[in-house]
């Protein structure tokens, strides 16, 4: 099957299926399967997912918790591999699935910044390139170059969220990301993420928050225990996972506060 | 001002990289593409992509999977250099002597066997003892360190292994660099030991010795990938090669000379003890530089060394390079399920 130049991302029929383990030591196993009980059981945590995302499209991923998300992101991001169907994306991934994967406590700010982005899979010269609009961002000040295993949580997040929104990339995802942070900076965040959506590039926001989602989509998505319930506009996704009622009012407001 | 004039982007530049391209050409295009994004939200929403002709990304559409094996390692060379740099600084900071604890371990390792065993328990029949110590110590140790380190890599990085797409044999080869760039500050300690004991070297010297770092660079990485792997499943496979790299140190004629192995065990059983390519290594090594700081190397040359030696030497490289790639194989069978049972 081909598809057209546009296409960004297209999931086929894809499902993931965990194993989980009740004992994990040769003893208990050992006790468990003498008495008969089950040692491990298979279920999906996605179960034959397809759609197709064009270049520029903001989607917005919804669903209960467990409702297999950061599953959905992991496999676009390529981490895992799906059990059955297939997944292709074109161009380079970055996101905020990983804010900070790969710090290293002992190293300082500054050395993380290029390992970090080397792991997005910059190159040298483009981190240098970008060095000082991360720097920027993060505006962590004087504590660029102190070892980052003394930054405080909020800190940490925003160095990460730094290197990752500079990244050169063609898709961008981002789960939950913004769960710690300042007010300004979640607002600065969003900001940026809307450039990133402008600039053409496509996004995959997963968020339990119907305002940014509204703010920041044009398609939701929304995952049922693995199934993809619903794929459409966004303020009809938003009703279907009845996320509309409670927070209309305070929507503005409230906007970073539970992204 | 619903239609975004298309910015006509020149397919032919560059893959991935060319996203830089893609972002300017999409900057320029920021302010026009803002409006009908607003009003195109809600139920009209879905006809996103037309507006976007001007961001092009000239990429395949692929999976995102990074392909496996070790050739996928040395395209993310420069990763690869970053992470082996940050477990060279990580491994002693916060410590007084830093890097000088990676020559206090081994020396002190040499210290114990050569008064154990050259002084207490009296291996005055060894010339040169010291030496030919030192020459097995800088093997195992390369071989031991690799093997241990490897053995915890994905474990140890699991944040990372869980979160990014990165080939995740990276992270075992990076282990084998970091023993490997400690290795060569002792081979220079050993060369000036060696000069002290009078040592002429010959040209085959490096050759020895490039054949030995080759033969246990290979094992321990072959090693290392499979225990990387199954060490994900079972935590128990690093105190087992806890276990394996002692018995390691006493499999090889470091503490004993080789002469010993031969007269003790009987002909047929030497043979079977050079097929372990550690011995090989370090007997190499002990070529290179022992037998040069003996009294008489001639001699030491035709009673210490095994016949044969080279030929031991070219066969086990080329086992070596064929469990590197066995190593490969099944790495890549288990690989698929390390990301979701890190946990
Ligand atoms: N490595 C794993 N091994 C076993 N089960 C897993 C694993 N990872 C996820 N799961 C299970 O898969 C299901 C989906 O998890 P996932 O993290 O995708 O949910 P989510 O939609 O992101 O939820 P949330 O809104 O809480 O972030 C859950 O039931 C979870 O327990
Ligand atoms: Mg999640």
């Amino acid at each position: 099957m081909s598809f057209p130049e546009s296409t960004s991302i297209v999931v086929e029929n894809v499902s993931k299926e965990f194993t989980l383990r009740y004992q994990r030591t040769f003893k208990q196993v050992t006790v468990a399967k003498m008495r008969g009980e089950a040692t491990k059981s298979r279920f999906k945590a996605l179960d034959d997912v397809s759609f197709t995302v064009e270049q520029g499209e903001s989607i917005g991923l919804m669903g209960l918790n467990g409702s297999g998300k950061s599953t959905l992101l992991t496999l676009i991001n390529g981490v895992m591999r799906p059990d059955g169907g297939r997944v292709l994306t074109r161009g380079r991934i970055a996101g905020l699935i990983a804010t900070g994967a790969g710090f290293h406590p002992q190293l300082t700010g500054r050395e993380n910044i290029y390992l970090n982005a080397a792991v997005c899979g910059m190159t040298e010269k483009e981190t240098d390139a970008k060095f000082d609009e991360i720097v920027d961002f993060a505006s962590i000040g004087k504590h660029l170059d102190s070892q980052v295993g003394n930054y405080s949580s909020g800190m940490y997040a925003r160095l990460g969220f730094a290197v990752a929104v500079n990244v050169d990339c063609d898709i961008f995802l981002a789960d939950e990301a913004l769960a710690v942070g300042d007010k300004p900076f979640k607002r600065k965040c969003l900001d940026k993420m809307q450039e990133i959506r402008d600039s053409g590039r496509t996004i995959f926001y997963v968020s339990h928050a119907a305002g940014s989602v509204r703010k920041m989509c044009d398609r939701v998505l929304v995952l049922e225990n693995g199934r993809l319930g619903f794929d459409g506009p966004v303020d009809e996704g938003i009703h279907y996972v009845k996320y509309d009622s409670d927070d209309e009012d305070n929507d503005d407001d409230e906007l970073g506060a539970d992204v | 001002m619903t239609e975004t004039p298309s910015h006509p982007e020149d397919p032919s530049e560059g893959g991935p990289t060319g996203a830089s391209e893609g972002t300017e050409g999409g900057a320029g295009n920021r302010g026009g593409g803002k409006g009908p994004r607003k009003g195109g939200r809600g139920p009209a929403g879905r006809a996103g992509a037309g507006r976007q002709a001007a961001y092009v990304v000239d990429a395949p559409l692929t999976t995102p999977s990074p392909s496996p094996g070790l050739v996928e390692v040395f395209r993310h060379r420069y990763l690869l250099r970053l992470l082996v740099r940050r477990e060279i600084q990580a491994r002693y900071s916060g410590s007084f002597l830093g890097l000088l604890w990676s020559y206090i371990n081994p020396l002190s390792q040499f210290l114990i066997y050569y008064v154990v065993f050259g002084i207490i328990m009296g291996r005055n029949s060894v010339e040169a003892y010291a030496v030919h110590v030192f020459c097995g110590l800088v093997v195992v140790h390369f071989f031991t360190e690799t093997f241990n380190a490897g053995t915890r890599s994905i474990v140890r990085n699991k944040a990372l292994v869980r979160k990014m797409a990165v080939p995740k044999e990276m992270f075992p080869v990076a282990s084998m660099l970091v023993s490997l760039y400690h290795v060569l500050p002792q081979v220079v300690i050993l060369v000036v030991v060696c000069l002290f004991y009078g040592w002429t070297p010959d040209p085959l010297v490096p050759v020895a010795l490039l054949l030995a770092l080759a033969i246990v660079t290979c094992l321990a990485t072959a090693l290392a990938i499979v225990f990387s792997a199954a060490n994900v499943f079972f935590r128990d496979f690093s105190s087992v090669v806890s276990i394996l790299t002692n018995v390691v140190r006493f499999g090889v004629p470091m503490i004993y000379p080789f002469r010993d192995v031969a007269s003790k065990l009987g002909d047929t059983l030497a043979a079977v003890y050079l097929w372990n390519p550690i011995a090989d290594a370090v007997l190499l090594v002990q070529r290179a530089f022992w037998v040069g700081a003996t009294p008489d190397p001639e001699a030491s040359a035709a009673t210490e060394l095994p016949d044969h030696l080279w030929a031991y030497g070219g066969v086990m490289l080329v086992v070596s390079a064929v469990s590197l790639v066995l190593a490969q194989l099944i790495f890549r069978r288990l690989e698929n399920k390390i990301p979701e049972r890190l946990t």
